[in-house]
């Protein structure tokens, strides 16, 4: 009798942990997906903001083919290590492609640049607030499939760690992105 | 961390339950002194319950309404306020909370406060003065307090206080001021509601510190620190409450019973040290020191 109950009691354990696991990793998938839709919007922005900045300062054509190619290369990476790596590259050049547009007085008086740029800090700072909670998230889901006994049920479902959306090494201290 | 926010958001529906309580009880005792006064018997103890239930459901669901409407509110146009409204979208993404709705009070002054009952029903208002002073970041350091307010259920608690300390005062005035006919068999019945407004002006300042009790000025610092760490930038914040510090000017609609809604005090700031005491906001220097001692 008592065998059968502590029985039952360890497979409703098994149960709960099972299901607090796949809410976990549910909460990472979400959070990683948050993330993905910036990233897109970003992608759709730069390519306007070229645009438009290209018609004040056609010779800085440097900028133009870095920030074009790390788009290019930040759209096509798999994975969230690729992914956010790539990104960060990208965030480094449309910073310098902002800084360019400083010396260009009429670029900066353009409504349609302005907004851009509104546009794209707003993306920027989505991403790394999601990007927050994504590792946040990820944490928690790393350490849950660490502990005991919870590692015998995340074995059995062939859970593994999930990667960190790296932080860029300056931006370790507080989030000030404005461009 | 997660312990003591859930603490605190448990806290707060407390209090919130004891508030409404406590004022249907008091309504009730007016309402008794009122119906035995008049003479109305049952109708008139029916009529005071049925009051009673409707004004708490109303509270409880419009009181974040009433606070917006008496702050003179308006939605925020996403065109004409673009800013403010990503500055809001992004700080919500931080704290994890979905997007409160956005309103802009058209005053010089700059403040801004946040009301609703839940983090699933808020509202933001920012006047056209806090606009005007604080940059990108400042905006995001404002926003991030009031985020932070919503998302520890403050705005409920404080939203709640207020409407009901407005009907406190209303109450005093409306018994200090009722004069209908002066008929001779009146007159006794006309002093006693006399009696009730003195009564009502001497504990009304007694209630309204007693909300200000409840709600805490260390809500501010809380709200401060909380506010930080969401968007993880105590600079932010600092640097606006800095430039409150030199711009402060008096709120064209502020009041005794909204007053501690605001980010800061809508009376402009007062350094006196009686007044400190009472007052329903640290001081400026106060939190600008802690924020800048914070590691995050």
């Amino acid at each position: 009798m008592w065998v059968i109950l502590i029985l039952i009691a360890l497979a409703l354990y098994a149960i709960y942990l099972y299901n607090h696991l796949i809410t976990l990793r549910n909460r990472v998938d979400n959070a990683w997906a948050q993330i993905d839709i910036q990233l897109k919007r970003r992608y759709d922005l730069i390519p306007n903001l070229v645009e438009t900045v290209k018609a004040y300062a056609a010779h800085e054509k440097e900028i133009f083919e870095k920030v074009t190619e790390l788009r290019y290369r930040a759209m096509s990476a798999r994975g969230v290590s690729d992914a956010s790596q790539a990104n960060n590259e990208l965030t480094q050049a449309l910073r310098t492609l902002f800084a360019v547009a400083e010396a260009y007085p009429e670029l900066k008086a353009n409504q349609n640049f302005l907004s851009l740029q509104e546009e794209l800090t707003n993306t920027e700072n989505k991403i790394a607030f999601s990007r927050q909670f994504y590792n946040d998230v990820v944490l928690e889901f790393n350490r849950a499939i660490e502990v005991f006994p919870t590692n015998i049920i995340a074995r059995w479902m062939n859970l593994t760690p999930k990667v960190y959306y790296q932080v860029p090494e300056e931006e370790r201290g507080p989030i000030k992105v404005q461009f | 961390m997660a312990n003591t926010l859930y603490d605190l958001i448990s806290a707060n529906k407390r209090k919130t339950w004891l508030f409404i309580i406590v004022f249907s009880l008091l309504l009730g005792l007016v309402g008794y002194i009122i119906v035995n006064l008049f003479d109305w018997g049952t109708v008139g103890y029916l009529f005071w319950a049925v009051f009673i239930i409707f004004y708490n459901l109303i509270t409880y669901y419009y009181s974040d309404k009433i606070a917006l409407a008496s702050a003179g509110a308006k939605p925020a146009d996403p065109n004409e306020f673009r800013v403010l409204h990503n500055v809001v979208e992004e700080v919500a993404i931080a704290a994890g909370i979905p997007k409160p709705k956005v309103y802009i009070i058209n005053d010089p002054a700059p403040n801004a406060f946040a009301t609703g009952r839940s983090p699933n029903n808020a509202s933001i208002a920012v006047t056209t003065g806090m606009l005007l002073l604080a940059d990108r970041r400042e905006l995001q350091g404002v926003v991030a307090h009031e985020i932070s307010h919503i998302r520890n259920y403050d705005i409920l608690l404080m939203t709640i206080a207020a409407v009901m300390g407005g009907l406190i005062i209303l109450l005093r005035d409306f018994f200090f001021f009722f004069r209908p006919g002066r008929r001779d068999n009146d007159r006794d019945n006309m002093g006693i509601l006399y009696l009730i407004g003195i009564i009502l002006a001497i504990i009304s300042p007694l209630l309204v510190a007693l909300i200000r009790a409840a709600i805490s000025r260390q809500r501010e610092y809380l709200a401060d620190a909380s506010g930080s760490m969401i968007i993880r930038d105590p600079e932010a914040l600092a640097s606006a409450l800095e430039k409150l510090l030199h711009f402060q000017k008096n709120m064209m609609s502020a009041s005794d019973a909204t007053a501690h809604l605001f980010i800061a005090s809508p009376f402009g700031q007062d350094r006196t040290s009686v007044t400190s005491l009472f007052a329903t906001h640290p001081p400026l220097e106060d939190r600008i020191r802690r924020l800048r001692s914070l590691v995050v």
